[in-house]
């Protein structure tokens, strides 16, 4: 045997199989309906709820809590399911912390908000479990759609058009559908294969083909989508990562974080994935969190987080710092990347003086054997003819492109913002007014 | 530490809380515990002839919750005591032997004839307990064999079997009283009427707690049937209250000693009742909920209650009961308006769904959900204070004398004027 924490370089298997089972375990647990019964009981049935405004899918959270309180959790699922058709996820990979439950009353007047996340995920978990699909399909209208991207945009989208009727055709550059709840965030989020499971179950609904393995500009041509199909939604997600702008960024020891978690997540028991023995992550999202975490889940000896800016600025909820601290990680906050040497990484110190970043002169070496950077994704192949804004396909509110007949959502799009559950509303909203347009009706 | 020694019609106790009638005190291993723990008292599990009666041997209780499975009711179809008579007074004389400083009071319950009382009462008194209590208030079961609240519901039979008793036993005769009439008033006249040396109420109440929605039984369901129970508990203290109060400020009934039952759970609604006139209280439900212990924080709660106020326990009693009146001697001059604390407030809007959609559309709605009263509507219900979950956010505050209502334009006016006296009143009386 064996490696591990103190095996030097980049090696698998520092853990083994159980540990590491264990250490990548559910991160919330179910609850059991009797503490189910006790979280709903705190909900105050706000009027026009603070709750529901904060949230991107405008779930009608006191209505799905009181239907869980009064015993009736497949009512509960449907409601949530009728705003948000991935709300098993989002009951998972939300943060919570800075929407629903941050606007919750309870979180004013005792700083412990209703558990919204964990009663959502107990009804949609108790209808999927039973592998009930409270909807159907309405007459088919002739039309076809299609849709480029399974993530959660795209099979918000996708789900929403079939249900209304039309015929949709899902693309993705993958081989499997789930985009980012497949490919992109902690195991720990999302086991037992749930994404899979969710995409299976969402495809119930019927009316919807997919079509994996499938990449814009590679195998497949918008142009002759837009021939083939009615309309076209536009939700491949960001497929390019930023580069590390330093000396040594192409180091053969840096590696991009989502390919890290990637391939994490598509391994059987995450015994064959090398981590280092000291590995830096460099960002400050939850894509930098999720790396940091799992890395030294898998038994990495130390695991640096390090942010340019400071604790504020992180994009990463307070939450998710709190979840990385008490894995073992270290986060140092105002240190930017100078250069990647043969050592680790050469750090500057930064601080923020009127707004803006300056170093400050100190600096600092981390030792390191892995370096994965997690600053952010492009899009990085955009199909020409649509206008962007700011890297990103530019779109109304509606979803509506600068080009007739296609719209986009999720982070492809302006209004993308990282999270599952923007993607699923814009890929809601945007087959809304794709169906309106498709019927005549816009 | 205030004194909490009580004396209920000549009954001693070293506080008053008493054990009511009912399955705790049922046997000598349950009332040697209450007593270790505290209790003042126990009124002993309602005895009858032999044979003994029986009880189902399916479920006895149905229950209302509230969040939190917090029990708020409690219902019974258990009858009274299931054991030969033999060893209730044989139990009744061994533990009043043992605690002579607590009280002892025995309940019965026998067919609504002379001879019965006549036999069962030396037996009692054998046994040295200190007072009887005649139970007159069960609904469920007894009842249809023409006891319990088939007898209270007859005032003229309570009065008749008061007196039996009075006549065949030494014994201070306390008679507990069923809610399950139109006005307590008539069955406590007659207990006073027969001699009675006090009341005790309510008993329960008659109830179906809930009914299952697979097997369509009334809950609790004895093999697919169910049979209306007593209710008790949180849920009966209103009722009970007003009933207590009632009695206790009837001009013919004012000087009959009173002990409270009904939902007493904590020292806090013990005071309420002993502040409407009763004498003592007695507990069943936080009991048969909580263990015996909870009779430590009745009797802390009360005492520091009791040294706070500077009150004695005689100065409690009843310091309440004046201020219970009609509707219509209640002031009409007295004006008040709802008033939100906006520092308190989680802006959780329920004030604004209670107001807008059920009541007087008093409460305003800002875009960042300031919630504010508006005086030119607010009567000063009160729904928005009840409906709260903030305690005190909502409060309602007295206008001044000459201040102007916005509501009616009209000012507050100094004097105290009721409705009988209201121009809108037919029946009124112009001042002379």
């Amino acid at each position: 045997m064996a490696n591990d924490m103190f095996t030097p370089g980049v090696v698998a298997g520092r853990l083994d199989a159980e540990a590491i089972a264990e250490n990548f375990s559910d991160l919330h647990g179910q609850y059991d309906p009797h503490e189910a019964a006790v979280a709903a009981d705190r909900c105050y049935f706000c009027h026009d709820a603070p709750c529901i405004t904060a949230c991107p899918t405008d779930i009608d959270i006191p209505l799905f809590i009181r239907q869980i309180a009064t015993g009736t959790p497949e009512a509960a699922a449907k409601t949530i399911f009728d705003s948000n058709i991935l709300g098993g996820m989002c009951a998972r990979v939300c943060p919570t912390e800075t929407l629903c439950e941050e606007a919750c009353v309870r979180e004013a007047a005792e700083g412990k908000p209703v558990e919204i996340g964990r009663l959502q995920r107990h009804a949609t978990d108790t209808v999927m479990r039973a592998g009930l699909h409270p909807f159907e399909r309405a007459t088919d209208t002739g039309k076809k759609v299609a849709v480029v991207g399974a993530g959660p945009a795209g099979l918000a989208c996708a789900h929403r058009l079939a249900m209304k009727g039309h015929s949709v055709d899902v693309y993705d550059a993958k081989p499997k559908g789930g985009g980012l709840n497949e490919y992109g965030i902690a195991a720990y989020k999302a086991v037992n294969d749930f994404a899979q499971s969710e995409v299976d179950w969402l495809l119930k609904i019927g009316g919807i083909t997919m079509h994996y393995d499938t990449k814009l500009g590679e195998t497949l041509d918008l142009a002759a989508l837009q021939d083939s199909h009615d309309a076209v939604f536009l939700g491949m997600g960001l497929g390019g990562v930023n580069a590390l702008p330093v000396q040594g960024g192409d180091d053969g020891k840096v590696m991009n974080a989502v390919d890290f978690i990637a391939g994490l997540r598509q391994s059987k028991d995450k015994t064959d994935i090398e981590v280092g023995r000291r590995v830096v992550v460099i960002g400050g999202g939850m894509t930098a969190v999720d790396a940091a975490v799992q890395a030294k889940l898998l038994g990495a000896e130390q695991v640096t987080m390090a942010y340019r800016r400071g604790k504020d600025g992180m994009s990463a909820s307070e939450y998710e710092q709190e979840l990385a601290t008490s894995k073992g990680v270290r986060i140092l906050y105002n240190a930017a990347p100078e250069a990647i040497t043969d050592a680790g990484v050469e750090f500057a110190y930064t601080e923020t003086v009127n707004g803006e970043l300056r170093m400050t002169g100190e600096t600092q070496q981390i030792e390191a054997d892995m370096v994965l950077r997690a600053i952010g994704q492009t899009l990085s192949d955009a199909p020409g003819g649509l206008a962007l804004e700011r890297g990103k396909i530019k779109v109304d509110d509606a979803g509506a492109t600068s080009v007739p007949g296609i719209w986009a959502g999720g982070d492809c799009a302006t209004g993308g913002n990282d999270l599952t559950v923007t993607a699923v509303a814009e890929g809601r909203d945007a087959a809304e007014n794709m169906h309106k347009s498709l019927m005549g009706e816009g | 530490m205030a004194d909490l020694r009580s004396e209920f019609t000549g009954v001693k106790s070293p506080n008053p809380f008493w054990l009511a009638s009912a399955p705790p005190t049922d046997k000598e291993y349950n009332v040697r515990r209450a007593f270790e723990a505290g209790w003042g008292g126990v009124v002993w599990k309602t005895l009858g002839f032999d044979p003994h009666i029986v009880n189902v041997s399916g479920p006895r209780y149905g229950a209302i919750w509230g969040a939190d499975r917090r029990l708020l009711g409690l219902n019974n179809i258990e009858l009274i005591t299931d054991r030969p008579l033999e060893v209730n007074l044989r139990e009744i004389k061994q533990v009043k032997r043992d605690y002579p400083d607590r009280a002892m009071i025995v309940s019965l319950m026998v067919p609504c004839e002379e001879e019965p009382w006549k036999k069962i009462l030396p037996l009692v008194e054998e046994t040295g307990a200190d007072a009887v209590e005649l139970n007159f208030g069960c609904p469920h079961g007894m009842s249809e064999r023409g006891m319990g609240a088939a007898v209270g519901q007859v005032p003229d039979y309570i009065e008749m079997v008061t007196r039996w008793c009075k006549q065949h036993t030494r014994m201070p005769v306390i008679v507990k009283l069923t809610p399950n009439i139109t006005d307590i008033r008539y069955p406590a006249r007659a207990a006073q009427a027969g001699g009675a040396d006090a009341v005790s109420l309510i008993n329960t109440v008659s109830s179906i707690t809930s009914v299952n929605l697979d097997s369509f039984s009334p809950e609790p369901s004895i093999d697919g049937k169910g049979s209306h129970g007593g209710y008790c508990g949180p849920a009966v203290k209103p009722i009970a209250l007003n009933m207590v109060a009632d009695i206790a400020r009837d001009a013919e009934t004012a000087n009959l000693p009173i002990s409270g039952i009904g939902g007493v759970t904590t020292w806090r609604d013990a005071a309420e009742f002993l502040a409407l006139g009763a004498g003592n209280v007695q507990v069943c439900t936080a009991a048969m909920t909580y263990g015996f212990k909870i009779v430590q924080e009745m009797i802390s709660g009360l005492s520091q209650y009791l040294d706070e106020k500077e009150m004695s326990l005689d100065d409690l009693i009843g310091r309440a009961t004046p201020n219970v009146t009609d509707w219509q001697y209640l002031n009409l001059n007295y004006v008040t308006k709802a008033k939100i604390d906006q520092d308190a407030c989680i802006k959780c809007g329920r004030c604004y769904a209670a107001c807008e959609d059920t009541s007087h559309q008093a409460i305003s709605m800002s875009a960042d959900r300031v919630f504010e009263v508006i005086d030119e509507e607010c009567v000063a219900c009160n729904l928005c204070v009840n409906v709260c979950p903030v305690e005190d956010c909502i409060t309602m505050v007295e206008m001044e004398p000459g201040e102007v209502d916005p509501r009616t334009g009209k000012v507050v006016e100094e004097e105290y004027a009721n409705w009988t006296t209201h121009p809108n009143n037919p029946s009124a009386q112009a001042a002379e």
